[in-house]
């Protein structure tokens, strides 16, 4: 069988594979492009920020208020070895700020709101909504998808912020009144040590990019998804899988190149 | 311009992959008309409805709605030629987050900026039309089948449109469903002055409300005309798919690679002679 | 959900979000340089400053009672001039000594301020002229070595 010969397989995969990145860079484009060409709902737009940031902000909150917890302990442990539990209100922001505040934001955003993004509009196209769209001359690009977008680049950032704040506090309710780490010193060695510009800010750049990526790849999975129950669901999965690793690889690039 | 045909298809081809779906096709619409096409599931007539809504382009041939060609005008263009068309889908296709009267004024509100009362006013006459006015706070879920086609219907029908597009219309609904669909596909097509495409398999119902008739197997048509001359055609093709046989030039075996008995391993001195 | 309850609470996400920040910013972050704003100034020079920089904290015995606002190299004495900026409610005696300490083995340094016994007062931009630079951990390593080495050769 030709097929299995490992040139030919590759060379199928990279001719399906590339003209689909394509599509979906143009998709993005026309999609993120609608408010400047005035095909814009910003009510559908706020929609979407109630629909993925506000009933995501439970999830954050709590996932937030662990992770700082752990991050008090855990850094605890590691520095009191050193004498050095001083650093520990650094060690909490900093971890929080640059690196776990975003990608868990963005891993967790992927996982609720990115899931159910995919869903929507998988089942939107398998009930021929996007077609009748479509029919009745609303671009669906403009309509459904650009809202959307638009509110996950918006929402992530606050979500982010968010979760920095309740991880920091956190983190603080383990270190001062549980472990007796002294309040003063972990406040003001935070403050010595944290910059609002380089850690601070570029923490919420990666917040937006994590927040468009994800929201890109979810709507594009349920664009492109096989209209059929078993397409949706599939592509539901795949949605969550694609943009967890996308938030990590992402941070990668950005960590080198913001930080 | 005014020609007598508001549809005018000619000499289409349109093919997925090496399979043509539509092999040399030529229809009319005239104004005013319900034309029909059938045919077998998977015989091209979806996506004959899609090349002349615009939603596909064909390989070779010719489309004309209303004198302009769907497939090579600009988007701007072909969304404003959209807006006089309306379609009917199979799955209803209402929008399940919306209201079954935002469903119905989702077209005017995102095309024209009307007074509230004003649009209000148009939504229920609609509304009216398909008997629903009372449903029109219930949402998409709570409706039936039935229902659902119906403001479907008055849904594809708010924007007055010159061409109304229906995809299998009868399809998974009960008889009396059925009958209220056919009667609203005339009454609306005669009270709007329209025109209208009807893809449908369901022979009976569609020759009861269609002007004008095309049966279409294999990407090509293999008949046309009223339905009395459609009954009266003396293609075996045509009477099969109108009687509903299950063997006939349209095979009941899909066809194998080795025969049946092969296929059994049933030994070769055994077996009977073929039969002629 | 009608459109009215998803504009407020698409209004209190916002305001949540930006209280959220402003928080990060003051108490977190370094954008508050006002915590010791009312303070005063002294100036002191050390040889070596170390890892010391802006914001670092200031204290006497542990307590902290202002922060290094800037570090400037002298060019004319090679010495290290830092500015700091004291509580106004402490005053400290004309002989104070300044040293650069670092809090633990791997912690952060900063500035111990050892009281003296005048009773003439510093005042504000006044400089702190007994001062002692951060200690280099490797040269204090080298010289125990050597100094180890060197004992064991003497004994010989």
């Amino acid at each position: 069988m030709k097929e299995d010969f490992l040139v030919p397989r590759i060379g199928h995969a990279v001719r399906e594979t590339v003209p689909r990145m394509g599509m979906a860079a143009r998709f993005l484009v026309s999609s993120l492009t609608a408010p400047v060409r005035r095909d814009f709902s910003f009510r559908q737009w706020l929609r979407q920020i109630f629909g993925l940031g506000v009933l995501s902000l439970a999830l954050m909150v709590v996932a937030a208020f662990f992770t700082g917890m752990v991050l008090g302990f855990q850094g605890y442990y590691a520095l009191v070895r050193f004498g050095a539990t001083s650093a520990l209100g650094t060690l909490i922001a900093l971890s929080l700020l640059r690196e776990l505040g975003p990608v868990l934001t963005a891993l967790l955003f992927a996982g609720r709101a990115g899931s159910a993004l995919t869903a929507e509009i998988g089942s939107m196209k398998a009930t021929e909504q996007l077609d009748a769209m479509e029919m009745m001359a609303v671009n669906p690009l403009a309509w459904v998808v650009a809202p959307r977008l638009w509110g996950g680049i918006f929402a992530v950032p606050i979500l982010c912020t968010i979760f920095d704040l309740v991880g920091i506090f956190g983190g603080y309710l383990v270190s001062v009144p549980i472990l007796g780490v002294d309040g003063g010193t972990f406040w003001a060695q935070m403050q010595a040590n944290v910059s609002f510009h380089g850690d601070i800010l570029n923490g919420l750049i990666k917040a937006a990019c994590f927040g468009l990526v994800v929201t890109w790849i979810a709507t594009w999975q349920g664009f492109s998804a096989h209209p059929t129950a078993e397409g949706v669901g599939s592509a539901t999965t795949r949605s969550v899988v694609m943009a967890s690793l996308a938030v990590l690889g992402l941070d990668f690039i950005l960590t080198a190149l913001l930080f | 311009m005014s020609t007598a045909d508001l549809v005018q298809v000619g000499g289409l081809h349109f093919a997925r992959g090496s399979h043509a779906v539509l092999d040399g096709v030529s229809l009319r619409v005239p104004r005013g008309s319900i034309v029909s096409v059938m045919g077998a599931s998977g015989g091209g007539k979806t996506t004959l409805l899609n090349l002349v809504a615009g939603r596909l382009r064909p390989d070779s041939g010719q489309i004309l709605v209303d004198g302009l060609d769907p497939s090579g005008i600009a988007r701007q263009d072909l969304y404003r030629l959209r807006q006089r068309m309306g379609m009917l889908f199979q799955h209803s296709a209402l929008f399940t987050d919306l209201t079954v009267f935002e469903n119905v004024a989702f077209p005017l509100r995102r095309h024209f900026r009307l007074p509230e009362p004003l649009l209000r006013k148009l939504v229920l006459m609609k509304l009216e039309a398909v008997g629903l006015r009372g449903a029109a706070d219930l949402t998409p879920a709570e409706l039936s089948g039935g229902m659902a086609r119906r403001v479907a219907l008055a849904r594809a029908v708010v924007m007055d449109p010159h061409l109304i597009l229906y995809d299998e219309p009868f399809t998974g609904l009960d008889p009396i469903s059925i009958g209220i669909i056919a009667t609203l596909v005339r009454r609306l097509n005669d009270a709007l002055g329209a025109s209208s495409i009807v893809v449908s398999h369901d022979v009976h119902e569609t020759f009861a409300i269609a002007d004008y008739g095309y049966i279409l197997a294999g990407g090509k048509i293999i008949a046309e005309g009223t339905p009395e001359e459609l009954r009266a055609s003396d293609s075996p093709l045509a009477q099969q798919f109108l009687s509903g046989r299950p063997d006939g030039p349209v095979p009941f075996h899909y066809p194998a690679t080795e025969d049946f008995a092969a296929a059994m391993g049933i030994p070769m001195e055994t077996r009977e002679a073929p039969r002629p | 959900m009608n459109q009215r309850s998803i504009d407020w609470w698409v209004g209190i996400f916002v305001l949540l979000g930006i209280v959220a920040l402003a928080v990060l910013a003051l108490r977190v972050g370094n954008l508050a340089g006002f915590t010791y704003g009312r303070g005063y100034v002294l100036h002191a020079s050390f040889s070596n400053v170390g890892s010391l920089k802006t914001r670092s904290p200031v204290k006497i015995g542990g307590v902290t009672i202002g922060e290094v606002t800037d570090i400037q190299m002298n060019p004319k004495t090679f010495m290290a001039e830092v500015t700091m900026r004291i509580s106004p409610r402490i005053r400290l005696p004309a002989d104070t000594g300044a040293s650069i300490y670092t809090a633990g083995l791997l912690g952060e340094q900063y500035i111990s301020i050892q009281p003296g016994g005048m009773p003439q007062v510093l005042s504000p931009g006044a400089t702190i002229t007994m001062t002692q630079g951060a200690v280099n951990i490797d040269q204090l390593i080298g010289q125990m070595v050597f100094s180890k080495a060197s004992g064991t050769s003497a004994g010989h």
